[in-house]
């Protein structure tokens, strides 16, 4: 075990090494055009619209202000549970008042993280999903026709990853008194934005 | 595992999904021959290298001797499916079945499935087996040397999951281990979408 632990510290600085080396095999590989740009599109797609942005981030300042074992499963179920939406979506499967649940979803996970709502694991959970398929749903559905599925797709989940991981980053404040304070008018700041878009939704303006 | 080699870890997944920013059935030409051909192409196709990724991760957690199985039967495994791929030389394209292999493999991550000793190594050869002949059939069609592309793609996939396999072996503490899991959360999902695409509605 500690020859196995020692070669992998050895190992890591092998790793470096053949990437440095790799690289600019990768670069190479964009002059292929059209498929290099569904990795770039897939992460530009969850950080373009304001209401993906707030519910994402929502999602990990809940995880976090609820603590383990709910700051990484809200993360690890929404993107899961987007995922399967999207797929939904990607195969036409028509689902109703998308565009309301988005809104909504901002409001509610807003509106938990401000009332430092603590429901039961599983009950986080089913909410955390039902909001997501509504959001993976919607990606989904306005995905382009002729970007590389599996690249777009990579760069789609890390981004929302990332915007998990900039909520959890935010929420972890929630250990300070002053900051258990900020994080819940960070809460409302979400919710708020979640009424915006509400409204939006019902008067059936674009955002 | 401390901060730096945490982030390394990260850094290290995102490098491997990031520098794949071509997807390519055929061998690209790196310039330096067959062998490094089939070296580069691990790296450049998503579709091979995500499942490795998550089986690698898999079996560094449920340990070293787990890690050093998949590190010996998956190459093994992938040089015979690629041989059988290169002789039979079919033209053969299984998006559902690659794709839905890459999403069971990253959900058994992401639970950090407790399977036997036996059952990782049978899902090394079976991934080896799938994926190996694909690449053989691909390379049957694009290049006289393919056995030496098979062998190029063998020696990756032997340092991929060394190194993969290694890190997450080194995993002490247990959010750490939560960490290797949300990458399997994360190449679920993925594949939900890659099967999303495989199955888009025309038009």
């Amino acid at each position: 075990m500690k020859n196995f632990v020692q070669r992998a510290g050895a190992a890591r600085r092998s790793l470096v090494i053949l990437f440095l080396f790799l690289y600019p095999l990768a670069a190479f590989a964009h002059k292929r055009g059209g498929e290099a740009i569904g990795f770039a599109s897939g992460f530009e797609h969850p950080i373009s619209g304001l209401d993906h942005i707030l519910a994402m981030v929502a999602v990990g300042m809940w995880g976090a202000q609820l603590g383990a074992p709910a700051i990484w499963v809200l993360p690890v179920v929404f993107p899961m549970v987007m995922a399967l939406g999207g797929m939904m979506g990607l195969m036409g499967i028509k689902l109703p008042g998308i565009e309301l649940c988005i809104a909504l979803s901002a409001l509610a996970l807003g509106f938990a993280v401000f009332r430092e709502a603590r429901p039961k694991l599983w009950i986080a959970a089913i909410i955390v999903g039902f909001f997501a398929i509504a959001h993976g749903h919607a990606h989904g559905t306005e995905l382009p026709l002729g970007a590389s599925g599996v690249l777009y797709s990579i760069g789609f989940v890390i981004a929302t990853g990332l915007l998990h991981a900039l909520g959890i980053g935010i929420g972890l404040v929630h250990r300070w008194p002053a900051g258990r304070i900020a994080l819940r008018f960070a809460g409302a700041i979400v919710a708020m934005g979640g009424v915006f878009f509400l409204w939006k939704a019902i008067s059936g303006e674009a955002v | 595992m401390r901060w730096p080699r945490l982030i390394l870890f990260w850094l290290t997944l995102a490098i491997t999904l990031i520098v794949a920013p071509s997807t390519q059935a055929h061998l690209m030409n790196t310039g330096f021959g067959p062998f490094y051909d089939g070296l580069a192409h691990l790296f450049v196709t998503p579709e091979d290298l995500l499942p490795v990724i998550a089986l690698g991760l898999l079996a560094g957690l449920r340990g070293p001797r787990f890690g050093r199985a998949v590190l010996f039967a998956l190459p093994v495994a992938w040089l015979v499916g690629s041989g059988a791929g290169l002789l039979l030389a079919p033209q053969i394209t299984l998006p559902v079945a690659e794709t839905i292999g890459t999403i069971a493999l990253g959900a058994l991550l992401a639970a950090d499935c407790p399977l036997p000793l036996a059952a990782v190594g049978g899902l090394a050869i079976l991934l080896g087996l799938l994926h190996g002949s694909l690449n053989g059939s691909e390379f049957a069609k694009t290049n006289a040397s393919g056995q030496v592309s098979a062998a190029g793609v063998a020696a990756a996939l032997f340092a991929v999951v060394s190194l993969l396999a290694g890190q997450a072996a080194s995993v002490r503490v247990p959010w750490a281990r939560v960490a290797v899991r949300v990458a399997g959360s994360w190449i679920v999902a993925i594949g939900l979408l890659m099967l999303g695409w495989a199955m888009r509605a025309p038009g």
